[in-house]
């Protein structure tokens, strides 16, 4: 089904991906302020999302693509909650 | 026209990828919240948006098709919101911005 330029593309991407998630988890572990850990969390997220979807287009399975708009949307809710948190001390008022 | 679509689906992917791993150097590398935020919330959505068309492009599906617009979407409402509410915690909470900031309409 996968064609051998279109297989190239996903490894290479996939390489670069977790490249950009070493990167994401250093700012995790370095970042000065609560702030920066959950901005680095979130980039976390969405570089594990678009893993998912690259594994998604080598293996064409339709459940890595729900799984990953799951993740995608578990990223909002947490970054929201955490934000609402450094803001006011509490989640729900 | 499949073959067509496998290129194009390669340089969609390659791209993505591309600009995702700009924006997690922006994050590691530039100097204060803002400007990370600011790296982190355009790099990040177009990289994700950019995958999620070169699996539209590569599926014969309609149903996959759907989800990936969904997914498209769904990170262009939710990654400016996100990025909104960090800055503004952050903000309250008197982070203050790098030294080379030269305008802060807040204060």
């Amino acid at each position: 089904m996968t064609s051998t330029i279109l297989s190239l593309a996903i490894s290479t991407s996939q390489l670069v991906l977790g490249i950009a998630m070493c990167l994401s988890c250093w700012r995790l572990i370095k970042g000065p302020r609560a702030q920066d850990r959950v901005l680095a969390l979130d980039s976390l997220y969405l570089n594990a999302m678009l893993m998912l979807v690259t594994f998604g287009i080598s293996t064409s399975q339709t459940i890595y693509f729900e799984a990953a708009l799951v993740i995608g949307l578990l990223s909002f809710v947490a970054t929201a909650a955490l934000a609402k948190f450094l803001m006011r001390g509490e989640v729900i008022e | 026209m499949a073959e067509f679509a496998q290129y194009l689906a390669a340089f969609l992917v390659l791209a993505g990828a591309g600009f995702s791993l700009i924006a997690a150097i922006g994050v590691l590398r530039l100097p204060d919240l803002y400007t990370r935020l600011h790296a982190a919330s355009k790099a990040g959505a177009i990289g994700a948006g950019l995958v999620f068309l070169a699996v539209a492009v590569v599926s014969l599906d309609g149903a996959v098709v759907l989800r990936a617009l969904l997914g498209i979407v769904f990170l262009l409402l939710s990654t400016p919101v996100s990025a909104h509410l960090l800055a503004r915690a952050a903000f309250r909470s008197g982070e203050e911005p790098t030294k080379a900031t030269t305008v802060d309409d807040l204060k």
